[in-house]
């Protein structure tokens, strides 16, 4: 019966609350339970956002097939696994985190957001490195794009057939919905890398150890579902096409 | 017959929970659980498996994902009203995008 030890006191009086607790709710279990629920709204707002370019990447994947096919055989396998690897890494000192907070150990906290904060640089620093790789294959559409590798057999995967010229051109419809889901995954995480040193600022002068940790908690809400995001964008973009 | 208290009207309401704080060890299970799953599916991408490919890559996603949502983002010992509206939002989700898919796979009926 944890909720009853934050039971209001028989002696409350209007202006007799924890310096926390916002005046329009009764109890701080009540604040909490409304900052997380609009938290949980907002990321509603975000899985439509992503879902639609989800789809999207489904409907051109289902026409131009061979075009995808091809244009997944030069993701790097090992970057993406390891990039999956890392957020999940991150994901787990992030709930780490949260407890900290919870068992109110500063000490912990600044250590466990410290290192989802290292481990979100070291994930875009990972994604940097394909950007790159794919501007040396000419792999940009509408900057620097060449279907020449389309073209001719692939080294790597020499039973394939060279693809058609139209079709080769389709594979710039794969390498922009990639660029675009990893893009704005990417913009996610930035944001979410700016929020955590505004958090780790303020945790490091006391913040969120005192039993109000909403911000932390809805924070590590955010963090986790741009998690799952790259859940789903890892076995779309780099594995479900391997074969054919 | 005595008044409820201030309390007691609160904990009718369908955003009463008790909190509840997951342990670490129970943290590192999932973390553990989800690296493993990942290994799993990069392993099974290097299998030829035909359209089965796509189908346990989808799989493990979406076993990944509820995890994480159960456990990192605390729903399996949230509220009702949490519960209900993470639920509600996956549906409406899995609606639109069936809608979606639906016209496009219909719309030219017969005439390929």
């Amino acid at each position: 019966m944890d909720s009853q030890a934050i039971a209001i006191p028989a002696t409350h009086s209007e202006h007799e609350h924890s310096p926390h607790l916002h005046h329009h709710f009764a109890t701080e279990d009540q604040q909490r339970e409304a900052s997380n629920f609009g938290m949980w709204l907002f990321l509603l707002t975000e899985i439509m956002f992503f879902g639609g370019m989800f789809t999207a990447y489904l409907i051109y994947r289902n026409w131009y097939y061979p075009a995808f096919v091809a244009g997944s055989h030069w993701m790097i396998i090992w970057a993406g696994t390891l990039n999956t690897t890392v957020l999940i890494c991150s994901s787990f000192t992030m709930a780490m985190g949260v407890h900290s907070a919870e068992t109110r150990n500063r000490k912990a906290l600044l250590r466990y957001l410290g290192a989802t904060l290292f481990l979100g640089v070291v994930f875009l620093g990972i994604k940097a490195y394909e950007w790159h790789d794919e501007w040396e294959h000419h792999h940009v559409p509408g900057l620097n794009f060449s279907i020449n590798e389309f073209t001719h057999v692939d080294p790597r995967y020499p039973q394939d057939k060279p693809l058609a010229v139209d079709m080769a051109e389709k594979t710039q419809s794969y390498f922009s919905l990639y660029f675009l889901l990893t893009g704005v995954h990417a913009l996610h995480m930035l944001i979410g890398c700016s929020i955590l040193i505004f958090i780790i600022f303020h945790a490091s002068r006391g913040a969120y150890t005192t039993g109000h940790m909403n911000f932390v908690e809805n924070f590590g809400l955010y963090w986790h579902f741009v998690d799952i995001v790259w859940i789903f964008l890892f076995p779309l973009l780099y594995l479900i096409s391997r074969h054919q | 017959m005595i008044e409820p208290s201030h309390q007691e009207v609160l904990d009718t309401e369908p955003t009463k929970h008790e909190v509840h704080i997951v342990s670490p060890k129970l943290y590192a299970i999932i973390f553990g659980t989800l690296l493993c799953f990942t290994a799993l599916t990069v392993a099974a991408s290097y299998l030829e498996l035909g359209v089965f490919n796509a189908v346990v890559a989808l799989a493990i996603a979406c076993i990944k994902a509820v995890l994480v949502i159960l456990f990192f983002m605390h729903v399996k010992y949230s509220s009702r009203l949490t519960k209900l509206t993470v639920a509600a939002g996956f549906f409406t989700f899995l609606v639109l995008i069936t809608m979606s898919l639906t016209d496009y796979v219909s719309r030219a009926w017969g005439l390929w």
